[in-house]
């Protein structure tokens, strides 16, 4: 391909164009101009190319820099001199696959089960994509604040339209939640504008602010980034959005959304605000610890399928936030950059990993609840039984969420916990708990639902998952045993981002 | 005095809106009811020339007229332009709703039009008296449309309503004027500022002046706490009117502070900055606020309106170019969404039915999932969430509060946006998640469908690119 073709913009606009063709061709088929139920067709069709599309920037990747790639720079606002600009560099580029790899499955995901308005269910996950793509790629502040912001009115509907019993509680919930934590980010991104004399995110990065600064706008931005990853104790508003979504609205908001706050702090805190960064990482860590911790607790006492797992995700997204977070410690204990990049990799492999494990448990879940139209654990029972197929999957999809070695699961955390020893040894200790509180609750969820005996005869009279299930969870299961195995070719995309990042912040503004 | 002297030339376009509105009302005169379209065609006709008259003024920086009372530039000419568009699509939306509700008649026209001039006026005003002129002839015409459905007590109650409040303000602003005028010893703007700079202007009369003529402002803008006359009047008047009311005078709102403050009382900035800040908190607040209680969603509209202004006045707070661009950018937004959201109304309206509670759009995307759609970019735009125009409106406003040291009065507006949301949403939610209540087919007629669908687009397009408001908006403080 060749080297001013514009990659990223494709990507962005491909499904955004794709899903509004989608209720165009909807709208045509109820007037009878088309035939009608090509909507899922054409649906998959913008998914699949989007995501074959997306291959070339793994590819065309170059491993040894941390510029940004794939640029594409036009005048956009000139007024406020904020411009289209777009490029990746090792963090954004995982993320932005798997965007493309998740939309695919949602769309298959939701071929059947979506009865009510199947067109707009699908072009409104195409939007979503669209939009993710840009939140990853936008290096213009506004740019990336109108992706950020305007993701949330797909998800607004897709939850209220197509969710459970309380969708227009939790729908408001989740939007209000998070717009009240965005918004405060604007406010940021104004001042940082009015600073550098432009939107432009790499401007911001090099901008010398006094620590006052740095830390009203860390803390401006934590807000927004807490609220999506999200952290203790704003991460209420999750379970209810998980538990009342449908399943492939769960499975975009654990597997690609709330790798957005984590995304934030690499491209945004840690950068523009090293010292307030560092000045303030106990509060980080001490959040991070308490999700690590306390969320895994309360997800052993949960009923619900659902709503275990999503307490499961924020326990996870802790390790996530305490990998940014420690390297200031693992610099000042040991000089060198060395553990602290272990700390970034496996923050990194953290959420990339856990986009594929939740995507797969919320998938797994939805397998049960089209059956029975039920997420209560005690509705099910002896699952293996009458569903073995769908039963090996469900039990790998949760050793991997345990931290099972030879699992992508395992990976991120075990490179976190080893960093954080250079950081702290209580810091190590009490994430180390996770590795028995994650596998209390995943694997005690695995005995009631999955192993037993028969607990009553609707789960007696279900059906194994068909071919098109089958095919859903074994590419997932392909990734996560990948990934636990081989993790280098995703460590090795990220490793001189990460070099620059550390070097960057190492340095003081002050 | 020659005719030369007078220097007609900027003025033409309103000479010739007077014209036609004098033919309008002979022609009216002598037509049948059922010969009503031929007014229409000729109020859009007057709407045409006169925009076609403005697009081809030579506009230098500043130029004066009829003595320095009447001022043309190009700020001027946008907002003209801009009143003159916004009445057009006013027309087309009011037509379907008028003869469906049995008012299709000639007078309609006639006092928008009238009401027109007067914002114009107001636009190009440079001194105190050509200002008062052009917003009597607005407020005027406005209490005679809001009565204009003679058998609603609702709308003779708002009317009336309307009419003594708005007596009473005007009565503060000619206060005002008299004290300015008894401290500078003149009413032309540009002489008054030189005054003021000169340090010729009695300090204590002139901060009496201004705060009566901010009353006026407040008013006439419909800014908390003189905001009452706004609910009942958006509610009582026929949609038709309301729309009006919610849109084009906005303009002429943002024109009265633009002269009277900025250019004309600019270097007592320090003096009204507090003021207009506390207006414009309590807009934001009560605005914001009182509207999540309304399920009238015209009522719901206007406590929207008053939150609006709020956001204006925060660019006009700032009291940099900045500020007053942004403002501008505001006000020219606002206009194109609540255009869209009462035209929205009336699309979805019929004969003697209202769709003006909440209740009405209930399952609207079953309905029309177009139409839907388009009240969906509109109320998004509304709460400031992007890609819509009135996310940018926001960031220019905020932007320019951040940039005057007003930091924590972008983080209110901020916070007051987020609650702002909550109703938005409501509408969003109603449409969407709710069955719908009725399966009735919505709007007849063509071109008001075509009209509402181009306003929903525009205001998408203009968040995609608003460089284009941006570039109109600029240069408005100088």
């Amino acid at each position: 391909m060749e080297a001013n073709f514009p990659l990223l913009s494709v990507l962005i606009w491909l499904p955004v164009v794709g899903g509004l063709a989608v209720l165009i061709a909807d709208a045509l088929a109820r007037k009878g101009v088309l035939p009608g139920g090509g909507d899922r067709w054409l649906a998959l069709l913008v998914a699949v190319v989007t995501f074959v599309l997306s291959i070339p920037l793994w590819t065309g990747f170059e491993r040894g820099t941390a510029a940004m790639q794939f640029v594409e720079q036009v005048a956009w606002i000139d007024m406020l001199n904020s411009q289209y600009l777009l490029g990746v560099d090792g963090f954004s580029m995982p993320l932005i696959l798997l965007t493309t790899f998740i939309t695919p499955l949602v769309v298959i995901a939701g071929w059947t089960s979506v009865k009510e308005r199947p067109a707009q269910y699908f072009a409104a996950f195409l939007i979503l994509e669209g939009l993710m793509i840009g939140v990853f790629s936008a290096l213009d502040g506004l740019l990336f604040y109108v992706f950020w912001e305007a993701m949330l009115i797909p998800m607004f509907l897709i939850i209220g339209i197509w969710g459970g019993k309380r969708r227009v509680y939790a729908t408001l919930k989740f939007f209000l939640y998070t717009f009240l934590g965005s918004v405060l980010m604007l406010v940021a991104l104004i001042y940082l504008y009015l600073q550098a004399g432009s939107y432009a995110i790499l401007d911001f990065h090099g901008l010398p602010l006094t620590i006052t600064q740095q830390t009203w706008i860390f803390l401006a931005m934590l807000i927004a980034f807490a609220v999506k990853v999200p952290m203790w104790p704003v991460h209420t508003w999750l379970p209810d959005a998980h538990v009342e979504a449908p399943t492939g609205g769960s499975v975009v908001l654990a597997a690609i959304m709330l790798k957005m706050g984590g995304y934030g702090f690499v491209r945004f805190s840690l950068p523009i605000t090293p010292d307030a960064s560092m000045a303030l990482d106990w509060l980080l860590i001490g959040l991070s610890l308490i999700a690590v911790v306390y969320i895994g607790f309360v997800a052993l006492v949960q009923s619900d399928m659902k709503k275990l797992i999503a307490y499961s995700s924020i326990a996870h997204m802790g390790f996530v936030t305490l990998g940014f977070f420690i390297i200031f410690g693992i610099m000042n204990n040991t000089g060198s950059t060395q553990g602290a990049a272990l700390a970034l990799q496996g923050a990194m492999v953290q959420m990339i990993s856990h986009g594929l494990i939740s995507g797969a448990l919320f998938l797994c879940v939805g397998v049960m609840y089209d059956r029975l139209h039920s997420r209560e654990i005690s509705a099910y029972g002896g699952v293996a039984n009458t569903m073995p197929k769908f039963a090996a999957f469900m039990v790998l999809f949760a050793m991997a969420n345990a931290g099972l070695p030879g699992t992508s699961g395992f990976v991120g955390e075990f490179f976190v916990i080893l960093a954080a020893f250079q950081a702290n040894f209580w810091y190590a200790l009490l994430a180390a708990t996770t590795l028995i509180l994650g596998a209390a609750y995943t694997l005690w969820l695995v005995k009631r639902v999955i192993f037993g005996e028969i607990a009553n005869e609707g789960v007696a009279g279900l059906k194994d998952i068909n071919a098109r299930e089958f095919g859903l969870l074994a590419v997932l299961a392909f990734g996560v045993l990948l990934l636990g195995v081989w993790p280098a070719p995703l460590v090795e995309v990220m490793n001189a981002s990460i070099e620059a990042l550390l070097e960057h912040v190492s340095v003081s503004r002050l | 005095m020659t005719l030369e002297s007078l220097n007609i030339g900027p003025a033409i376009p309103e000479i010739f809106l007077l014209c036609a509105i004098c033919t309008v009302l002979l022609v009216d005169v002598f037509l049948k009811d059922s010969q009503r379209g031929i007014t229409y065609v000729l109020s859009m006709l007057s709407l045409l020339g006169t925009a076609v008259l403005l697009a081809g003024l030579e506009v230098p920086v500043r130029e004066m007229s009829f003595f320095d009372s009447f001022v043309m530039d190009p700020t001027a000419r946008v907002l003209k332009l801009f009143s003159v568009g916004a009445m057009a699509v006013v027309f087309v939306y009011s037509r379907s709703y008028l003869q469906q509700s049995g008012m299709f008649r000639g007078e309609y026209f006639v006092l928008s039009l009238f009401a027109l001039l007067g914002i114009l006026v107001m636009i190009s005003a440079s001194s105190l008296l050509t200002m008062y002129l052009g917003l009597e002839l607005l407020s005027l015409s406005l209490y005679a449309m809001v009565a204009f459905n003679r058998e609603s007590p609702l709308a003779a109650e708002a009317a009336m309503k309307y009419f003594v409040l708005g007596a009473i303000a005007s009565g503060s602003l000619l206060y005002g004027i008299s004290m300015i005028y008894g401290a500078t010893g003149t009413v032309n703007l540009e002489e008054i500022a030189a005054a003021v700079s000169a340090g010729e202007a009695t300090l204590v009369l002139m901060l009496i002046g201004i705060a009566f003529v901010l009353v006026g402002i407040a008013f006439k803008f419909g800014a908390v706490p003189f905001h009452m006359w706004l609910p009942d009047v958006y509610q009582g008047a026929p949609t038709a009117v309301t729309l009006f009311i919610a849109s084009v005078p906005k303009i002429a709102s943002f024109a009265l502070v633009l002269r009277v403050l900025v250019e004309g009382l600019g270097d007592l900035f320090e003096s009204w900055q507090a003021m207009v800040i506390v207006i414009a908190v309590l807009s934001m607040v009560v605005g914001n606020v009182v509207a999540i209680a309304q399920t009238n969603l015209k009522r719901m509209l206007a406590y929207s309106t008053i939150s609006h202004v709020g956001f204006i006045l925060v660019g006009f707070a700032s009291g940099t170019t900045l500020g007053i661009e942004a403002a501008m950018f505001y006000t020219l937004a606002y206009v194109i969404m609540a255009l869209g959201a009462f035209g929205m109304i009336i699309l979805l309206s019929r004969e003697g039915f209202e769709a003006e509670q909440l209740e009405d759009f209930k399952g609207l995307n079953t309905r029309s999932p177009w139409f839907a759609l388009v009240m969906l970019m509109i109320m998004f735009s509304m709460a400031g969430v992007p890609p819509f125009v009135g996310f940018f409106a926001k960031v220019a406003v905020f932007g320019a509060a951040i940039d005057a040291g007003l930091a924590w009065l972008a983080i209110l507006g901020v916070l007051f946006s987020v609650v702002g949301a909550y109703y938005y949403l409501r509408v969003v939610w109603y449409m969407y998640f709710e069955p719908p209540a009725e399966t009735l087919r919505i709007g007849p007629s063509a071109d008001l469908r075509v009209i509402v669908s181009l306003n929903g687009i525009a205001v998408l397009a203009l968040g995609l690119l608003p460089g284009a408001l941006f570039a109109l908006a600029a240069g408005a403080g100088i």
